[in-house]
C-alpha cells in the first residue's frame, strides 16, 4: 500500500477533520499499515465467490405501513446543543 | 457551430405511505417541526431501521408501469456526506443493486412519438428540512426540522435521451401522470412530492462524445423545468462560443430571474463512499410477487387514452385530457356507461364541467354533479327534450343544487319546443315585425339569417328546437 499525505487530507476533508502537519504524516503511516494488513486478503483465491454484502443469511425483513406515535418534540430535542422553538438550531448553513 | 443539447432527468417521487420508510413515524405534511420523529429517523445510536413493505410494493408498481425489469435481489446502501439535514451522516439509498432497471416511457412532442429510456428506479429516504432566517432567533443560524427525514422516495433516473426542454417536460408530465394514476404519489410539486433535477450538456452536432454536464436542482414546476433547461442550454452554448469550458457542477434554478447559478461548496461532496448498509437485509422479490403486482396494476393512462379513442371515438387530444387523472377518466367512463354517446359526454366533461370545476376551485372528486346526473343531462339533449343551449342553464342549476336534470327541466318549463306549428307562429310574427330585414335577405344579403334565428330563439326563451327553427325559417324566407 502507499497511502500518501494527500490521501489523508482527502479523507480528512470528507470527514470534516482538521489535522496538523505532524498528524497527517502519522496517520498516513498508520493507515498504510492497516490497509496493508487487510490487503493480505487479496492473496486468497476468490474466483467464483459472489461478493458478500451481508454476513447473516437473511432476507426480506419488513414492517407494515402503520403510523405509530412519535416520541414528541421535547424528547426529540432533549439532547440538542441548541434550539429555536421546535427546531434544532445549527450554525448558519449557506444555501 | 451548431450544438445538440443532451438532457437526462432524475425525478424524486415522494411515496404516499402513512409511515416513513424505515420507522413508524407519520409522513403527514405540515406538522409541528420535529413532532414526527423517533430514534430511527433522528439517527440516534443503536436504532435499527426496518423496511416499510408498502414502499417496496409502490416501487414495484412504478417499475412495472414504466416497463422496467424488477430486480430479483436488491440491496440498500449508505451514501455518506455531511449536511445538517442528514442526522446519520449518511442517507440510506440504493446504489449497485437498485430495485428496478432498464425501462422506458413513450412521449409525444408536436405529434411525434419518442421512446425515452429509464436507467433505474431506486428507493431511498428523504433528508430533513432546513430553515434559514425565516424565524425570529434564526438570523445567525439555521433551523433543522427532521419530520421529513426518512420519508420514502423513489428516484427515477432517465437515460440522456432527451434533446429539448419540451421533450423533458413531456417526459415529466407523462411520469407525473403515471405515479399519480397509480396512487403512489400525490404529485404536489409545490410541496415537493414530485421534484426534478436536470442534467444538461451540449455537444457539437454530429459529435459522439457527450459534453460536460451541469446538474440543475430546485425546479418545482413544469414551467420552471422548461425555463431552467432552456436557459442552461443557452448559457453553455454562449460559454463555449466565447472560448470557455463548461464545468461539472451543481446549479440552482432561481424562479425569480429564470436563470441558473452555480452552487459553490457542494462540488467536493461527490465522493459518497457508498457501501451496503449492514442494518438492512437484502430484498428478494420472487416471480410470484412480480406476477401478483402485475395482476393488480390498473389500466394505465396511455392504454386508457388509446381505448377512449377506439371505443368512444373521441379525438387524440380529448382522450389525453380525459386521462389526465384517473379520477377524471373514471368520471368520464362512469357517464358513458350510462349514456353511450362518448363524444357528447366528452364535450360536456371537457367544456362546462371543467369550466365549473376551475371556477369553483374544486377537483373532480368534489364535483357536485355526479356522472349519473351528467349522463341524464346529455340524454335529455340527445332525445330532443332540451336544446344544447338550455342544457347549459340546466347544468348551472344542477351544479348549484345537485338535483335531477329532468326535475329542473320540468319545474322551470324548459322543455324544447319541437312543434312546427308553434315555431311557425313565432317566425311569422318576427318576419312581420321586421319587413326591412326580410327585403334585405331576399335581396341577397344572407347574413341577416342569423338575426332572424336570434330573434326567434329569444321570442321562444331559448326553448325552440334550433334545427327546426333553421329549417322553417329558411322555407319561409325562400317562399
Amino acid at each position: 500500500m502507499n497511502i500518501t499525505v494527500a490521501d489523508v487530507e482527502q479523507v480528512a476533508r470528507l470527514a470534516r477533520l482538521e489535522l496538523g502537519p505532524d498528524e497527517k504524516g502519522l496517520f498516513a503511516g498508520q493507515m498504510d499499515a492497516i490497509l496493508g494488513y487487510v490487503n493480505k486478503l487479496k492473496e486468497l483465491d476468490t474466483d467464483g465467490i459472489l461478493p458478500t454484502s451481508h454476513a447473516v443469511p437473511m432476507e426480506n425483513a419488513f414492517r407494515e405501513d402503520r403510523a405509530c406515535p412519535a416520541i414528541g418534540v421535547e424528547k426529540a430535542l432533549a439532547n440538542a446543543p441548541d434550539r429555536v422553538n421546535s427546531f434544532y438550531r445549527v450554525p448558519k448553513v449557506i444555501e | 457551430m451548431k450544438f445538440q443539447p443532451v438532457i437526462g432527468l432524475e425525478v424524486h417521487v415522494q411515496l404516499l405511505t402513512d409511515s416513513k420508510i424505515f420507522c413508524g413515524c407519520s409522513t403527514r405534511f405540515g406538522a409541528e417541526p420535529n413532532s414526527q420523529t423517533c430514534p430511527v429517523c433522528l439517527g440516534l445510536p443503536g436504532a435499527l431501521p426496518v423496511l416499510n413493505r408498502r414502499v417496496v410494493e409502490f416501487a414495484v408498481k412504478a417499475g412495472l408501469a414504466t416497463n422496467c425489469s424488477i430486480s430479483h435481489r436488491s440491496v440498500f446502501a449508505r451514501k455518506n456526506y455531511f449536511y445538517p439535514d442528514l442526522p446519520k451522516g449518511y442517507q440510506i439509498s440504493q446504489f449497485e443493486e437498485p430495485i428496478c432497471l432498464k425501462g422506458w416511457l413513450d412521449i409525444q412532442v408536436n405529434g411525434t412519438a419518442k421512446r425515452i429510456g429509464i436507467t433505474r428506479i431506486h428507493m431511498e429516504e428523504d433528508a430533513g428540512k432546513l430553515v434559514h432566517g425565516e424565524l425570529p432567533g434564526l438570523d445567525d443560524g439555521s433551523g433543522v426540522d427532521l419530520n421529513r427525514a426518512c420519508t420514502p422516495l423513489l428516484e427515477i433516473v432517465s437515460e440522456p435521451d432527451l434533446r429539448t426542454a419540451d421533450e423533458a417536460v413531456a417526459y415529466l408530465k407523462q411520469l407525473h401522470r403515471i405515479v399519480t394514476w397509480l396512487g403512489i404519489c400525490d404529485g404536489n410539486m409545490e410541496e415537493g412530492s414530485f421534484r426534478c433535477d436536470a442534467n444538461v450538456s451540449v455537444m457539437p452536432v454530429g459529435a459522439d462524445k457527450l459534453g460536460t454536464r451541469a446538474e440543475i436542482k430546485n425546479v418545482n414546476s413544469f414551467r420552471f423545468v422548461k425555463q431552467a433547461i432552456e436557459h442552461e442550454i443557452e448559457r453553455q452554448i454562449d460559454l463555449i462560443e466565447d472560448g470557455g469550458t463548461v464545468v461539472q457542477e451543481t446549479r440552482l434554478f432561481d424562479p425569480n430571474t429564470g436563470r441558473t447559478r452555480s452552487m459553490r461548496g457542494k462540488e467536493e461532496a461527490h465522493d459518497y463512499r457508498y457501501f451496503p448498509d449492514p442494518d438492512l437485509v437484502p430484498l428478494v422479490i420472487d416471480d410470484e410477487w412480480v406476477r401478483r403486482a402485475q395482476d393488480e396494476l390498473p389500466e394505465l393512462p396511455e392504454q386508457r387514452q388509446r381505448r377512449f379513442i377506439s371505443e368512444y371515438g373521441v379525438s387524440e387530444y380529448d382522450a389525453e385530457v380525459l386521462t389526465a387523472t384517473r379520477s377524471l377518466a373514471e368520471y368520464y367512463e362512469g357517464c358513458v356507461a350510462l349514456h353511450g354517446n362518448g363524444k357528447a359526454v366528452s364535450n360536456w366533461v371537457m367544456g362546462e364541467l371543467t369550466r365549473a370545476l376551475n371556477d369553483s376551485g374544486l377537483s373532480i372528486d368534489q364535483c357536485p354533479v355526479t356522472p349519473r346526473l351528467l349522463a341524464e343531462l346529455v340524454k335529455l339533449i340527445d332525445s330532443g327534450t332540451i336544446s344544447g343551449k338550455i342544457a347549459k342553464t340546466v347544468f348551472d342549476e344542477m351544479w348549484r343544487s345537485g338535483r335531477e336534470p329532468g326535475a329542473i327541466v320540468e319545474e322551470q318549463g324548459l322543455v324544447q319546443v319541437s312543434d312546427s306549428g308553434a315555431i311557425e307562429a313565432i317566425i311569422d310574427g318576427i318576419l312581420a315585425a321586421n319587413q326591412g330585414q326580410v327585403e334585405e335577405y331576399r335581396g341577397g344579403k344572407e347574413k341577416v339569417f342569423g338575426f332572424f334565428v336570434g330573434q326567434v330563439m329569444r321570442a321562444s326563451k331559448g326553448k325552440a328546437n334550433p334545427a327546426l327553427v333553421n329549417e322553417l325559417l329558411l322555407n319561409k324566407l325562400k317562399g
